[in-house]
């Protein structure tokens, strides 16, 4: 039962990783930093329990905040450019944070070991979950807890008028601000709300893998977070949240019984996927069909 | 209330809006026209800032615009709406008008969270009064990229209109439409001089400009050729060479 539980420990902060992308997506905004925040938020709460004996709430939230700050610093300069410029942008903001961590040396001695960010190393030994005695299971429902909340906050982001603006100017900028809207200050605020998202998201992997180090956050892990929202769609959160269970749950779990052949798949079964539902897994013929059955059962 | 002080605007050689001087009254409804490439829409874009000004002045109500980024410029009245249809097309009709509520009012009126993450409650009187008005309550929850072309043209600019302009640019908004639908378009013209907003009209078609404008402003080459009433223009030998031909618009 362990597997299951850990295999939903994966989809769960995937999922946050995956939504960190969406919100800047819905702007228009092609970010491959994602994995930048969620580093940031890795090490800054793993650093908050091991080093300092933070619990594990407020540490999440330092490193959402700390997600957040750089995130706006760093969205500032990254969204004056567009396109391929902010993908390359971006890219190198991601690969700095990593090769900063990769030099980063904090280690303080407890007992005769000594804890914290070695370099190249990684930085093991996060054990907070152990140590305060949570079961496998324990971690998943509190995992699963934040992602419901985040998504509820986001799903309300959406259907509020921000959230309407947030799609404005990911479809026509030129139309946006010559309806008055700010570009600058819509697509920092998305980039921001991602930062803090993806600071979460990476406080979480920190504690469930135990031991982090620089490779865990490579332009692979930027390349699924963008992945997500685009393979699910951008009609709501959920179809962020199928991606993830389609690619974590099924095309790299449930295919693994193939072998070799699974990565040979893989690619393909997304192109597929892609190439069937355009409009992303979840687009809005199933969420008009959902809420029709929504409100038929409630009827009932 | 706007004043083109011998605006200009060069694309490399090419001078788009050479040394323009215009102005439109408080009230005023002034037609801008003049044969393909003559620099209508480039005044427009000048107005409304999407292109800064290679030299010149604009003011508006004696303010100089030079600097004011183009979201600020809706602070001040001035919207517009574009020759080619820009619609938030994944939008709802509704929503298109919703995320146009930014004028100083809006802002005053409610308070920031309520403004960015409130509902749609409060709103909704305000939106439904712009659809009735632009003939689209039929169609609100409807995406705006199913309309027809007569009912996006009219979405855009019930979607100016929900910025509160004081001054409104219309680009050719009878571009592509009938006699019919060019007939309500000017009914809805009119309405709004009524409703207190200024209109600069940049129109091909003349039956619509001829019937609204109370003076209009011929461009040929960036350049003013002629000014005066619709009945003068009509009249005018300058204008009739360059729309019919001759060595100006060879």
């Amino acid at each position: 039962m362990d597997f299951y539980y850990g295999l939903a420990q994966i989809i769960g902060v995937h999922t946050l990783l995956g939504l960190s992308a969406y919100i800047v997506l819905l702007t228009g905004q092609v970010s491959l930093a994602q994995a930048g925040f969620f580093a940031i938020g890795a090490y800054a709460a793993g650093m908050l329990t091991v080093l300092f004996g933070w619990p594990i709430v407020p540490a999440l939230a330092v490193g959402a905040i700390l997600g957040a700050i750089v995130a706006c610093a760093v969205g500032f300069p990254a969204l004056r450019v567009r396109g391929l410029m902010l993908v390359i942008a971006t890219l190198a903001f991601g690969e700095g944070v990593r090769l900063f961590f990769f030099n980063f040396d904090y280690q303080i001695a407890r007992g005769d070991i000594k804890v914290g960010p070695l370099g190249g190393e990684g930085f093991r030994q996060i054990r907070y979950f152990p140590e305060n005695g949570w079961t496998t299971f324990e971690v998943m429902l509190f995992i699963w807890a934040i992602v419901a909340i985040v998504m509820a906050v986001l799903w309300w982001f959406d259907r509020s008028r921000y959230g309407a603006v947030l799609r404005a100017v990911g479809e026509d900028e030129v139309a946006a601000q010559s309806v008055g809207i700010n570009l600058t200050a819509v697509k920092v605020s998305a980039m921001t709300i991602g930062g803090a998202v993806a600071g979460v998201g990476g406080g979480l992997y920190a504690h469930y893998t135990t031991h982090i180090e620089h490779t865990s956050f490579n332009i692979l892990v930027a390349t699924f977070a963008i992945a997500y929202p685009i393979v699910g769609g951008l009609a709501s959160v959920f179809g962020t949240l199928a991606a993830v269970v389609f690619v974590q749950g099924f095309l790299v779990e449930g295919l693994r019984f193939l072998g070799d052949w699974r990565n040979l798949l893989f690619g393909a079964l997304i192109v597929l996927a892609m190439n069937l539902r355009p409009d992303g897994l979840v687009d809005a013929r199933v969420l008009g069909r959902l809420a029709r059955v929504f409100r038929g059962v409630r009827r009932a | 209330m706007l004043e083109l002080e011998r605006a200009s605007r060069h694309f490399g050689g090419v001078r788009a809006v050479d040394g323009l001087s215009l102005s439109v009254g408080e009230g005023e409804i002034v037609g801008l026209i003049g044969p393909n490439g003559s620099g209508k829409s480039t005044t427009v874009n000048l107005v409304t800032g999407l292109f800064p000004l290679t030299s010149g002045r604009i003011l508006f109500r004696g303010a100089d615009l030079a600097g004011v980024a183009v979201h600020r410029r809706l602070g001040f009245g001035i919207a517009r709406t574009f020759q080619n249809i820009r619609l938030f097309g994944h939008l709802t009709v509704w929503q298109n008008l919703w995320v146009a509520q930014n004028a100083p009012e809006d802002r005053a009126r409610r308070g920031f969270f309520a403004r960015w993450l409130g509902g749609s409650a409060g709103v909704r009187r305000e939106i439904s009064e712009l659809l009735e008005f632009a003939g689209l309550a039929a169609r609100q929850d409807e995406l705006a990229a199913n309309l027809a072309f007569g009912e996006q043209r009219r979405l855009e600019v019930a979607r100016a209109l929900a910025t509160r302009p004081k001054l409104l640019l219309l680009d050719e908004p009878a571009a592509g439409m009938n006699a019919e639908e060019v007939g309500q378009l000017r009914e809805r013209i009119l309405k709004l001089r009524v409703r207190g907003v200024t209109i600069l009209l940049v129109e091909h078609v003349m039956e619509l400009v001829m019937g609204v404008a109370d003076r209009i402003v011929v461009l040929n080459f960036g350049q003013k050729i002629a000014e005066g009433t619709p009945a003068a223009i009509q009249a005018d030998p300058v204008v009739r060479k360059a729309y019919l031909g001759g060595e100006a618009a060879g």
